[in-house]
């Protein structure tokens, strides 16, 4: 095949990605989507083949067979409750990638002779630094979504001055690279060392109910490392595919912050600034107003109910209720009630988060409602089921302009007739401040493990009929 | 020069692209779409197999051998774990 025509090959897969993401726009096409963008990537890999510096194909198999049965097994045995941690690990893989590429560029200088040197140098150091930000960066949000490492927000002193100093040391090197041509490998992986520190100090400051914006500001690196791969070895094919998915995550990440009405400089710095005093404490919220209840009195207000909104949150996810839930969904729905689900964006801890658990359990997604949908019919609501969420439906949001969630938009749940909240104690979310909807008239608190209490309430309503 | 240039504008006009596109996708379908656009950004593996492939240098072959085993885990594990979830979103039906 001609130089012509692969590019022309690399151009179709190009156009594979876009139609394959626009396809995601729809659960009914989105299948199909993402099969569309898999062929382009099917496509772009054996135009590679072609390409004049391939002489041999051992090494290339071997990365082939091996890293495609480490793909496939992760991606057929994972939970999916799993999910975030998934892909934070991916996404650390792809920015690696970019890593070592660029590195390979810098002593197989033969694949690259046609680039030109200004273009290449700058590309090996964004690739070098982006990449190394990213793999280090996805492992450490791994880290913290599997457990490993402390799931909160963690802050060294000086931190956003240690920050920048990485920042700056990184560029230092990269540009030795161009100024002591005989130092540049040196220079190059002393560059990526201090863009991996880089990476963990810029993760490790994100905690828990922030994990969604982390995800996506680091797909939106793997995108740009993989399209400064692109401008190293000057193939168009990545620029496109990387600037795609660095404007996915890009936008992601917009949407995520909004829906927490934070600023994305508050979230990478690690968030909530301390209201001091400002706000009523736990105690005086919940003194003497907490109405406790048992499955047996939540079956009497289910079986009263015409209309059910369940809002899921993190918690539905660690209990891994969903099946319960969706089982509970059934029995009031064979009884004649309409049952929907309120999503909040930040609910989980990753964009869509509680959207994919769901439709794990089998939930049509033409119930699962987004905010603006959802909130206009709390009043006409006769119960609604909170589980598992705390922030995301506190009131003092829109009340207090003190606290640190102030002006997010919430749930409103309170303006439904009965707010039942499946929780398993009184403790804070991840704003840390007291919620008042829990001492509101309304409101009645079931103290139980998310999975065990929905089996209880569908016990007790089967009992009672 | 204009080399560079053309490359500068399509990384330009990609990213608007890109914008447009990735705005329209709802929000109940957010997370197939970061683990779907992740699996694309492992393009960076067409990078490593021509590395991957060069008649000689040990270091260039092991870099690029552990790049090409990064990039397809992200590619291959990318589109079947997006494949997994969307059919879950389809069945419903």
């Amino acid at each position: 095949m001609t130089p012509v025509l692969i590019k022309l090959g690399y151009l179709a897969a190009a156009v594979c990605f876009i139609f394959g993401l626009k396809q995601l726009s729809h659960p009914r096409t989105a299948v199909r989507g993402n099969v569309v963008g898999s062929v382009g990537m099917l496509l772009a890999i054996v135009l590679t083949f072609l390409d004049h510096n391939i002489v041999r194909f051992e090494f290339i198999a071997a990365g082939l067979v091996v890293g495609g049965v480490a793909g496939a097994v992760l991606a057929l045995m994972i939970r999916i409750t799993a999910m975030p941690q998934m892909v934070a690990l991916l996404n650390g893989f792809g920015g690696g990638a970019s890593v070592l590429v660029a590195g390979a560029s810098m002593i197989a200088t033969q694949v690259v002779a046609g680039v030109p040197e200004g273009q290449l140098q700058a590309a090996t150091v964004a690739s070098g630094i982006i990449g190394g930000v990213t793999f280090w960066g996805s492992l450490v949000a791994y880290g913290k979504l599997e457990g490993i490492v402390m799931g909160g927000s963690v802050q060294l002193p000086f931190h956003q001055v240690l920050n920048l100093a990485l920042f700056v040391v990184s560029l230092i090197l990269g540009s030795l690279i161009v100024l002591a041509p005989s130092w540049a490998v040196s220079s190059y992986w002393l560059m990526v060392l201090a863009a991996s520190v880089l990476g963990i100090m810029l993760t490790l400051p994100i905690g828990g109910a922030d994990m969604p914006v982390a995800i996506c500001l680091l797909n939106s690196y793997s995108g740009l490392a993989g399209a400064a791969t692109g401008f190293v070895l000057a193939n168009n094919a990545l620029i496109i595919t990387g600037s795609l998915v660095g404007a996915s995550g890009i936008i992601l990440t917009q949407i995520m912050c909004k829906a927490m009405n934070r600023s994305l400089v508050n979230v990478l710095t690690g968030g909530f600034e301390a209201a001091e005093g400002t706000i009523k404490s736990a105690d005086e919220i919940y003194e003497g107003r907490i109405k406790a209840t048992t499955a047996e009195e939540l079956a009497m207000v289910f079986d009263a109910a015409r209309r059910v909104v369940i809002t899921p949150g993190y918690g539905m996810a660690v209990a891994r209720a969903q099946h319960a839930v969706r089982d509970l969904a059934n029995l009031l729905e064979k009884r004649g009630v309409v049952v929907e689900y309120g999503i909040h964006p930040v609910a989980g801890r990753m964009p869509g988060h509680m959207n994919v658990l769901l439709a794990e359990a089998e939930v049509p997604y033409d119930k699962m409602k987004e905010l603006d949908q959802i909130n206009p019919t709390f009043e006409q609501t006769d119960v609604v089921m909170v589980i598992g969420a705390n922030d995301t439906v506190n009131p003092m949001a829109s009340t207090d302009s003190a606290c640190p969630i102030a002006g997010m938009p919430i749930l409103e749940v309170g303006k439904a007739r009965t707010v039942v909240v499946i929780k398993r104690s009184l403790s804070p979310g991840f704003a840390g401040i007291p919620n008042p909807l829990f001492a509101a008239d309304n409101t009645l608190m079931f103290f139980a493990d998310a999975e065990k209490a929905v089996l209880a309430i569908i016990a007790a309503l089967k009992e009672a009929a | 020069m204009e080399a560079i240039i053309t490359s500068v504008t399509i990384f330009v006009l990609a990213l608007w692209v890109g914008y447009e596109v990735i705005t329209k996708v709802p929000p109940i379908l957010h997370t197939p779409l970061t683990s779907g656009s992740n699996a694309i950004s492992g393009i960076s593996v067409l990078g490593a197999l021509v590395f991957a492939g060069v008649q000689e240098g040990t270091a260039t072959h092991l870099l690029a051998f552990v790049a090409v085993v990064f990039g397809t885990i992200n590619v291959v594990g990318g589109f079947l774990v997006t494949h997994r979830m969307l059919r879950m979103f389809k069945r419903k039906e």
